[in-house]
C-alpha cells in the first residue's frame, strides 16, 4: 500500500524523531457541532508541552455539503505551482475532482514559511480492472503516491466530512491562519502541540498525521519504535517520517481499520496487561488476552507515549501500559474531553461534572450516542 | 602420546607449599601428576596436561601453577606453534586433528562490536525493582492476524492458533545429548531447565525413560540424522521437536560416539546395541531436499497430533537466509541458527575452525530475509553459538532472536573450563565423560543449582539492561536495531547487521 524506498541496509533507513507534545480533543456526543474556540483556548494553556514547531487541528463534521467526497487537504511547500499542477494531473486522472479551492488563510498572521493549501473534494474514478478495489483501499494508495512521488506536494488529511489543518508554529497560531475560529464547525476536534527536539521546519510534519478519515495525536516516545516499524513493513507499511506517531498511525490502521479490531481490543495490543494480571483472569479472558499478546507482541507500544485517535463517530484515548504519560478525561452534558493535562481541560470547562484519571493500557473510547466512555471511570485511579 | 612436541602446558609446583596430600593426582583424568613414596615427593608428566586446571585450583595449598608452555619455536605469523604442532600430529598419525568446545580462533566477535542504549530525557528509564518487566518468550509460529468474533458482548477467537512453548527467560538450553556429555551433566541441564521455567535440548542421544515424566515438559526432543532413540514416546513426551540438520562447530559433519562410551544406560536410551558405535551420518539420508525435510517436519507434526512445535536447527553457512526461508516454508516452526563459535563433543579441527560464517552476521541476515519475505511472525528464530553474558542475549535479540540457546556458558556453569578435550573422554570435570570415577564429580542437585544461577544472573541482568532503554517487555526489544550500535566496524558489516555506527 505505502511505497517502499529501498535502502543499501536497513542501517541507512533515517532514526526518528524525539519529540514531546501536548494533546487534547473534545467530542460531543450528541453529534452537535460546535467551533474551534474549546480546542484552542485548551491548548493555549498547554503552551509549555509544545515549542513552536508545530501545531495542528483535525475536525469531523467539517464538510456537510460534500460529505459524500473525500475531502483532500494537499499542501505545496514553498508555494510551488509546479507541484500544483503535477497534483491535478494525477488528481484528474484517477479522480473526479467535484470542487477545489485554496484553504483561506490570514494574511496578517505571519508563519515561518507557509505552503500552498489546497482543498479538493474528489471521489473515485476507477478503471476497468480496478472496479473491485475498495474505494478507501483506492484513495489511501493515490494519497501515498502524491506524498512520495510527487515532490513539494504532501497531503494533509483524506477523509469525508473531516479535515486536518497543521503547520509550524504553535497550535493557537495555526488557528489564527487557518482562521478556524469563525469559518469552522465540527463535533470531535483534536489539537496537537509539538515538541521536537530537531527542527524540521516542514508543514508536513506537524501532526495530526491522517490516512482517510483516522487521525493521531500522539504524545511520548516509543522504545519498542524499531520492532513497530519492522512489524508494520511485513504489512506493507513503510514509515516514511520516522516519528513514533506515523508507527503508532498505520498500526491503528492495519488493526482498526484493515482488521476491524475495535480499540477496547486494540488497547490489549498496543498496551497488554502484564502477564501476572493476564495468567490471574478467568479462563476465556485469559486465553484471548494472552493469545493477543503473544500474536501481536511486535505491536506492543513499550515506552511512555498517549495517544487521541478520532475517526467519525469515535474518538479515544489510551495511555501506555504503566503510564508513563498520563491522559485525564472529562464530561459535561453532551461534551468529553481528554487531554494530556487536567488543566487544559478545565480552562475551557471549569464546571466538570466528571474528570478522571484511567489506568495505564485502560481505553477512553468516546462513542457517538453512547456512554461508553464511562466505562473507564470505573476502572480509574 | 605424540614425540617430538613442545608440551603444550607447563607446570610449577611449589615444593615449599606442596603437602604431598596427593589431590592433584587423584582429580587428574590424564594422570599427569604421580607421587613417589621412596622420595615422599610428587612429580608431573608434562605433555599430558590438557590445562583444565581441576588440579590448580583443588590444591588445598595452592602449590600448583599451570600455564600455557612458554616454549616458542621461531616466531613465525604464519607457521605458528599450533600449525607445526598439528601438522607434526599428522605426520605421525596420518590421522584427523580432532578437538572439542567451539571455534578458539581470532575470527571478530561482533558482539564486542556492539553496543546497547539506554534512555535519557526524552524518556524515562524503568526500574525493574519497582516496576515489572517481562522475559516470558513464546516460541512457535504465530497467525499472520487474529481474527475475532463478538457475539452479544462475548469475544471469540476464530484464527486458527498454533502451538506455542512458553519460557520465562530467552535463554534456552542448548542440544548436548546423553553420551556426548554424561548422565549427571544432562540430568543438571533437565533440572534447571525445569526449575527455571525454560527449556533443555536432549541432543540425538535419546530421552532415558525414568525421565520423561518428570523432565519431558521441559525438553526439546531432537531428531537427527542417526535416529538414535526416536519413537512416538519419545516424540509426544516433549514440549517441543528438533530436527538437527547441522551444527555450528561441524556445518555439513555428523557425528561419532565411539562404542566403549555406549553404556548399558545410553544404549537403552539410543536404542542401539551397547558397545556399538553410534554413527550420525552427515545428512539426514531422508532429506536430500527442502520438500524431503518438509515431508518430515510433517511427519513429526502428525506422529504428535500438532501439538508441538518443531525447529529445525542448521548451521550459519553462507547462504543461510535463503535457507532459513526455506525452512519456514516447508512449515517449521522455530529456525535455529548456531553459528561458527558453537560448540562441540567432538568435531575435525579443520572443520570446527574453518566452516561456517559468525552467528551475529548469520542471524541479522535471516530475520531481514524472513522479514523481507513478510514470513517473520511464521517462526521464531533462536540464535545459538558463542553466547558468553546477558549483553550477548540482549544484541542477539535485538538483531531479531527470539532467543537464544546457550551450551558453553551452561557448561562453564557446571565447571568447563573449556580446554577443548571433550573428544577423548576424559572430562576431568565430569560432564563430557562417561567414566563414572569422573562424572560422579557432578552432583546433579547442586549443579543444577549453578545453572538455575547463572540462568536468574542474566535475567536480572537482561531486565536492568531493558529497564534502562525503557523497555518493559521482552518483546519490544525484537529486531529493535535502533537500540544498538556499532563501534570499529566496517561498512560492510554495519550494513549486513543493519546497525548504524555509534554517533551515526
Ligand atoms: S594437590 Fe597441591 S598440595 Fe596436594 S599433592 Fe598436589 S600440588 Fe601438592
Ligand atoms: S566439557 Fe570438560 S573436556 Fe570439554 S572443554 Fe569443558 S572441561 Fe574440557
Amino acid at each position: 500500500m505505502l511505497m517502499k524506498k529501498n535502502y543499501r541496509s536497513e542501517r541507512h533507513v533515517p532514526a526518528k524523531d524525539i519529540e514531546a507534545c501536548g494533546l487534547f480533543g473534545v467530542m460531543n456526543i450528541e453529534g452537535q457541532k460546535f467551533g474551534a474556540l474549546k480546542a484552542i483556548e485548551a491548548i493555549k494553556n498547554i503552551k509549555v508541552r509544545g515549542n513552536g514547531l508545530g501545531g495542528g487541528f483535525a475536525v469531523y463534521g467539517l464538510y456537510p455539503d460534500y460529505k459524500d467526497y473525500y475531502a483532500l487537504h494537499i499542501m505545496f511547500q514553498n508555494k510551488d505551482i509546479k507541484a500544483k499542477e503535477r497534483t491535478e494531473d494525477f488528481l484528474g486522472e484517477h479522480f473526479e475532482i467535484i470542487f477545489d479551492e485554496e484553504i483561506p488563510t490570514n494574511p496578517q498572521v505571519s508563519l515561518f514559511c507557509p505552503p500552498l493549501v489546497w482543498r479538493y473534494f474528489v471521489a473515485p474514478k476507477k478503471g476497468e480492472a480496478e472496479q473491485a478495489i475498495p474505494d478507501d483501499e483506492y484513495v489511501t494508495s493515490r494519497v501515498m503516491y502524491i506524498n512520495s512521488h510527487i515532490e513539494d506536494a504532501y497531503v494533509f488529511s483524506s477523509g469525508k466530512d473531516m479535515g486536518v489543518f497543521k503547520g509550524v508554529g504553535f497550535p493557537e497560531e495555526i488557528a489564527a491562519y487557518f482562521m478556524l475560529d469563525g469559518l469552522y464547525e465540527g463535533y470531535i476536534w483534536t489539537v496537537h502541540s509539538r515538541f521536537p527536539t530537531n527542527t524540521p521546519g516542514w508543514w508536513g510534519g506537524a501532526h495530526p498525521f491522517s490516512i482517510l478519515d483516522w487521525t493521531v495525536v500522539h504524545n511520548g516516545e516509543i522504545s519498542s519504535y524499531g520492532t513497530n516499524r519492522r512489524f508494520l513493513e511485513m504489512y506493507d507499511y513503510y514509515c516514511t517520517l520516522h516519528t513514533d506517531t506515523e508507527v503508532m498511525a498505520y498500526a491503528v490502521d492495519l488493526l482498526m481499520r484493515r482488521q476491524g479490531l475495535p480499540i477496547e481490543i486494540v488497547a490489549k495490543i498496543f498496551a497488554p496487561s502484564m502477564w501476572d494480571i493476564i495468567e490471574h483472569l478467568p479462563e476465556k479472558e485469559k486465553k484471548l488476552y494472552a493469545t493477543l499478546r503473544t500474536v501481536y507482541a511486535p505491536l506492543l507500544m513499550n515506552g511512555p507515549f498517549t495517544v487521541i485517535v478520532a475517526h467519525h463517530h469515535e474518538m479515544f484515548g489510551l495511555t501506555d501500559r504503566i503510564r508513563l504519560r498520563p491522559i485525564t478525561a472529562g464530561a459535561k452534558d453532551g461534551f468529553v474531553f481528554l487531554s494530556s493535562e487536567e488543566a487544559a481541560i478545565r480552562h475551557v470547562c471549569p464546571d466538570l461534572d466528571l474528570v478522571w484519571t484511567p489506568q495505564g493500557g485502560e481505553p477512553v473510547v468516546v462513542r457517538l450516542n453512547s456512554k461508553d466512555h464511562l466505562k473507564s471511570l470505573n476502572k480509574s485511579i | 602420546m605424540y614425540s617430538y612436541l613442545l608440551p603444550e602446558f607447563a607446570i610449577e609446583r611449589n615444593e615449599d607449599r606442596c603437602i604431598h596430600c596427593r589431590v592433584c593426582e587423584r582429580q587428574c583424568a590424564t594422570d599427569v601428576h604421580y607421587y613417589d613414596a621412596e622420595m615422599d615427593k610428587m612429580f608431573f608428566r608434562e605433555e599430558a596436561c590438557v590445562g583444565c586446571q581441576r588440579c590448580a585450583v583443588f590444591c588445598p595449598t595452592n602449590a600448583l601453577f599451570i600455564w600455557p608452555h612458554p616454549a616458542e619455536y621461531r616466531p613465525n605469523s604464519s607457521w605458528n606453534r599450533e600449525k607445526l604442532q598439528d601438522l607434526k600430529k599428522q605426520a605421525e598419525t596420518g590421522g584427523v586433528i580432532l578437538t572439542g568446545s567451539g571455534n578458539d580462533k581470532p575470527y571478530r566477535i561482533y558482539w564486542d562490536h556492539l553496543v546497547l542504549n539506554a534512555s535519557q530525557v526524552t524518556n524515562p528509564s524503568i526500574d525493574p525493582l519497582r516496576e515489572p518487566m517481562e522475559l516470558k518468550t513464546f516460541l512457535g509460529r504465530k497467525p499472520d492476524n487474529l481474527e475475532i468474533e463478538f457475539n452479544k458482548g462475548e469475544v471469540k477467537i476464530k484464527s486458527e492458533l498454533y502451538s506455542n512453548v512458553s519460557i520465562t527467560t530467552p535463554i534456552v538450553f542448548s542440544a548436548m545429548s546423553y553420551g556426548a556429555i554424561s548422565y549427571q551433566a544432562y540430568k543438571s541441564l533437565a533440572m534447571a531447565a525445569k526449575k527455571f521455567g525454560t527449556l533443555f535440548n536432549t541432543g540425538e542421544g535419546g530421552l532415558p525413560l525414568n525421565m520423561r515424566k518428570e523432565y519431558g515438559c521441559s525438553a526439546i526432543v531432537q531428531c537427527a540424522s542417526g535416529r538414535f532413540g526416536v519413537d512416538p514416546e519419545y516424540l509426544n513426551a516433549a514440549c517441543a521437536i528438533e530436527i538437527k540438520i547441522g551444527q555450528g562447530a561441524k556445518p555439513g559433519i555428523g557425528g561419532h560416539l565411539p562404542g566403549e562410551k555406549v553404556s548399558e544406560n545410553i544404549a537403552v536410551t539410543r536404542m542401539i546395541p551397547q558397545g556399538t558405535d553410534a554413527l550420525s551420518p552427515a545428512p539426514q539420508h531422508d532429506i536430500y531436499s527442502i520438500e524431503d525435510l518438509s515431508m518430515l517436519i510433517y511427519a513429526l507434526k502428525e506422529a504428535t497430533n500438532y501439538e508441538k512445535p518443531v525447529s529445525v536447527k542448521i548451521a550459519a553457512v553462507h547462504n543461510v537466509a535463503a535457507i532459513a526461508s526455506g525452512i519456514v516454508r516447508a512449515g517449521a516452526d522455530i529456525v535455529a541458527i548456531d553459528g561458527l563459535r558453537g560448540g562441540t563433543g567432538a568435531a575435525p579441527k579443520a572443520i570446527r575452525d574453518n566452516v561456517g560464517i559468525p552467528l551475529e552476521l548469520a542471524l541479522a541476515a535471516v530475520d531481514k530475509r524472513l522479514r523481507e519475505e513478510g514470513i517473520r511472525n511464521k517462526c521464531s528464530i533462536l540464535a545459538a553459538g558463542g553466547i558468553r553474558c546477558s549483553a550477548d542475549v540482549m544484541k542477539a535479540i535485538a538483531l531479531g532472536a527470539d532467543a537464544v540457546y546457550i551450551g558453553t556458558a551452561a557448561l562453564v556453569a557446571m565447571g568447563c573450563t573449556l580446554c577443548q578435550k571433550c573428544y577423548t573422554g576424559k572430562c576431568t570435570w565430569g560432564i563430557c565423560t562417561q567414566d563414572p570415577y569422573l562424572s560422579k564429580r557432578l552432583n546433579p542437585e547442586i549443579t543444577s543449582q549453578r545453572l538455575t544461577n547463572l540462568l536468574r544472573g542474566w535475567s536480572y541482568e537482561i531486565k536492568e539492561m531493558l529497564g534502562g532503554m525503557g523497555i518493559n517487555a521482552i518483546e519490544s526489544l525484537r529486531g529493535n536495531r535502533e537500540h544498538l550500535r556499532g563501534v570499529g566496524l566496517a561498512e560492510w558489516e554495519l550494513d549486513v547487521l543493519g546497525v548504524k555506527g555509534a554517533g551515526e
